[in-house]
């Protein structure tokens, strides 16, 4: 006979599981019992949401699905924000929530709240465990759905008397079988064909290429793609990485913040190859004066992003990486495009990122401090708003997987807690999470858990003392009105030090390296203060609704 | 344009506001709704009449496939299809002739009177919803007290069918 707890926990190690982040409370209890003698290793966080970020900086640093857990009620609602995030990003986690005991159930019970309910729009699929029979098979379906297909969170709500019952234990078969779930992971050859010979034909083709190169680990196959026939590769923020950034046909980011010869190139483009991506708002601009003049080829596996936004030439259905294989295995001869990528050269030459260099403390060059430091071998989380634009754009991200942002939902506060998660998924490199004031002190208390365990992360703080990229759009489209976006200083050096955590305030840019370098040596966690140029704004830009190749703040053309 | 969807989902808790919640969030209006076990025991049927563009309607019936719980979903309006729903109409119909045109009425449409009070009269009518919305105007003059329907359900003329197995 077994508990449902044990059951969990035995199925949990099943599915390859090696860290949970948690936060335990009542109807849990029996949950963390049988964790306090279990090898599988539990994170105390400070906030569930904390653990949901945590869990997805896991997954994206290592590809795994990564696992949370926290209490019914207020426990599980502080998880949402982490579970949207993921969701919005396409991350495999499984979240795992406690939930009042089933005779009490729909009750208004203290600590219920309708989890599964609440979950609904932002899980891949979500379970409200009523049987402790049902459990080892709803762990083994969460994580299947989780981590296959386009991945995404899944939740499990597990009632108190459902982790209580003792039951005989019967062996959960090894394949799961669900006839309403099914993803397509072949293309399908005749569209394969067709999109290769739209390549053979194109002038002035260009890759842009999405999170589903780095969820699909094809970015060797991308790669390839690339090279073998002689096509430019833009990447989306969640591409970042997929293609390494000092690649000489990679461009960059494209979209609001992209650079100028990528949104040049789009425009310009006869042949736009769309591979894992979803045609966002922040990419596309105004979407009818996106790529105006190019067909459109569109590689995803999920069926329904094909065409949501843009009206696509060539669809093609699969998973990205058995795509990119079936191409290059289709390759007849390799393709050189010269004028095109000749073109494009002259752009890059001639709009170059800028990088103001006038002897005072300018954010791009702190980035571009790092980048010199750990040449691509690091992990780097960022928060969001300009620390993450500045970090995208000047940090050359040479790997996969070694760029974790809330690209999708924009989550302030999660590029600490997910800094954390990826230190257990990359114990082998550094870990950033370049942050700015506002955003930092979205979860700060995770300093606590950081202290707690050693756990490496350097905390990069770009301080305005604004809200910066709010403070940006005031500026720039709200005619100086600075409503509610400056921030008092804070002393977040004394902040780490009340929790035993190391830091050095920066405030001019011969100090960077060598505070970057103590961040390095210590082998704990360790806040970074920089003190920036409080209006530094993120350039170039293409306001809201316009046509991306209308940017400010760019080189004249 | 009005499309009719057939929906085959698990018999779950649950299921109804997955399908229901995603129409919502996805601004969609649905026009009828009906639900309803089907001839695989454990799974349901959902009929769902929507308006919109196809473009729109091929956007949600692509949602709604990446719902696990929704097994296959079918555009009826692409085919050849038979489509009912059922009404009762409680119209008021005091002795004397009013009483006696509703009756008329009632046998034109081919509604049966399912109840006869002094005061009421209740119609129970079937088939295409132009057909129900007709009998209803017709009946306002009268005075309906209560007008109830089911909502459209609908299946493919001819040996085709809407089966599992995405």
């Amino acid at each position: 006979m077994k508990t449902g707890a044990k059951i969990l926990v035995e199925s949990l190690q099943r599915e390859g599981t090696e860290i949970i982040f948690g936060y335990p409370g009542g109807v849990v209890l029996p949950i963390y019992d049988e964790l306090y003698d279990s090898s599988l290793r539990h994170i105390l966080v400070r906030h569930e949401q904390a653990a949901a970020h945590a869990a997805d900086g896991y997954a994206r640093a290592s590809g795994r699905v990564g696992v949370c857990l926290a209490t019914s009620g207020p426990g599980a609602c502080n998880l949402v924000t982490g579970i949207a995030t993921a969701y919005m990003d396409s991350i495999p986690i499984v979240a795992l929530t406690g939930q009042v005991p089933t005779n009490l159930l729909g009750n208004d019970a203290f600590q219920e709240s309708d989890i599964t309910g609440i979950t609904m729009p932002i899980t891949k699929h979500n379970y409200l465990v009523k049987k402790t029979e049902d459990l080892g098979r709803v762990v083994k379906e969460a994580f299947y759905v989780a981590g296959t297909g386009r991945p995404g969170p899944v939740l499990i709500d597990i009632p108190k008397d459902v982790s209580t019952t003792s039951i005989k234990e019967t062996p959960v078969p090894d394949k799961v079988v669900m006839r309403g779930y099914n993803p397509t992971y072949t293309g399908h050859k005749r569209q394969i064909e067709k999109a290769l010979q739209l390549i053979a034909t194109a002038e002035r083709p260009v890759i842009y290429a999405g999170g589903g190169v780095v969820l699909s680990n094809a970015s060797g196959e991308l790669v390839r793609v690339a090279t073998e026939l002689g096509i430019p590769v833009t990447t989306t923020l969640m591409g970042l990485g997929c293609i390494p950034g000092d690649h000489p046909l990679n461009l960059g980011m494209l979209g609001m913040h992209g650079t100028e010869y990528a949104n040049f190139a789009i425009t310009e483009s006869d042949l736009l190859i769309a591979i894992g991506v979803r045609f966002d708002d922040r990419v596309t601009g105004k979407t009818e004066t996106f790529a105006p003049h190019a067909k459109i080829i569109h590689i995803d596996i999920d069926p329904a992003e094909i065409g949501k936004n843009k009206r696509v030439d060539v669809p093609i259905v699969g998973d990205v990486r058995s795509v990119l294989a079936d191409m290059l295995s289709l390759l007849k001869k390799n393709g050189v495009h010269e004028a095109w990528i000749r073109k494009i050269k002259h752009w890059k030459q001639h709009h170059p990122l800028k990088c103001p260099d006038d002897g005072r403390l300018h954010p791009q060059y702190i980035i571009r401090q790092m980048n010199e430091l750990v040449d691509g071998n690091a992990v780097v989380v960022s928060e969001v708003g300009q620390n993450q634009m500045w970090t995208a754009q000047h940090f050359c991200f040479k790997h996969p997987r070694t760029w974790i942002t809330s690209g999708g939902l924009g989550t302030m506060g999660y590029g600490f807690p997910a800094a954390i998660g990826a230190t257990f998924a990359r114990p082998d490199v550094p870990v950033f999470d370049v942050a700015g004031d506002g955003s930092i002190q979205m979860n700060i208390q995770e300093m606590g858990t950081a202290a707690q365990y050693n756990i490496p992360v350097k905390i990069v703080i770009l301080n305005n003392m604004f809200l910066g990229m709010v403070r940006q759009w005031q500026e720039l489209f709200y005619d100086r009105r600075y409503s509610y976006t400056e921030l008092p200083p804070v002393e977040f050096v004394k902040i780490a030090n009340a929790y035993g955590i190391e830091g050095i305030k920066v405030e001019s840019p011969e100090d960077v390296m060598p505070a970057l370098k103590a961040a390095m040596d210590c082998n704990g966690p360790f806040v970074l203060d920089f003190r920036i140029e409080r209006e530094e704004n993120v350039f170039p830009m293409v306001p809201a609704g316009a046509a991306i190749n209308e940017m400010i703040g760019g080189h004249p053309r | 344009m009005k499309h009719t969807l057939s929906v085959l989902v698990e018999d779950r808790a649950g299921v109804l506001s997955r399908v229901t919640g995603l129409f919502s969030r996805r601004g969609f209006n649905i026009e009828s709704l009906a639900v309803g076990p089907c001839e695989e025991p454990g799974m349901s049927r959902i009929t769902i009449v929507v308006v919109g563009d196809d473009e729109k309607v091929e956007q949600i019936m692509k949602q709604l496939n990446k719902l696990i719980d929704v097994i296959k979903v079918s555009d009826l309006s692409d085919n050849e299809r038979v489509e009912r729903e059922l009404a009762l109409i409680k119209v008021t119909a005091e002795m004397g002739t009013s009483r006696l045109e509703i009756m008329q009425i009632a046998e034109i449409f081919r509604a049966q009177i399912v109840d006869v009070s002094p005061k009421s009269l209740i119609l129970q009518v079937i088939g295409e919803t132009e057909k129900i919305e007709a009998l209803e105007k017709l009946l306002r003059q009268y005075g309906v007290k209560e007008f109830v329907r089911t909502g459209t359900v609908g299946i493919l003329r001819g040996s085709k069918i809407v089966s599992g197995g995405k």
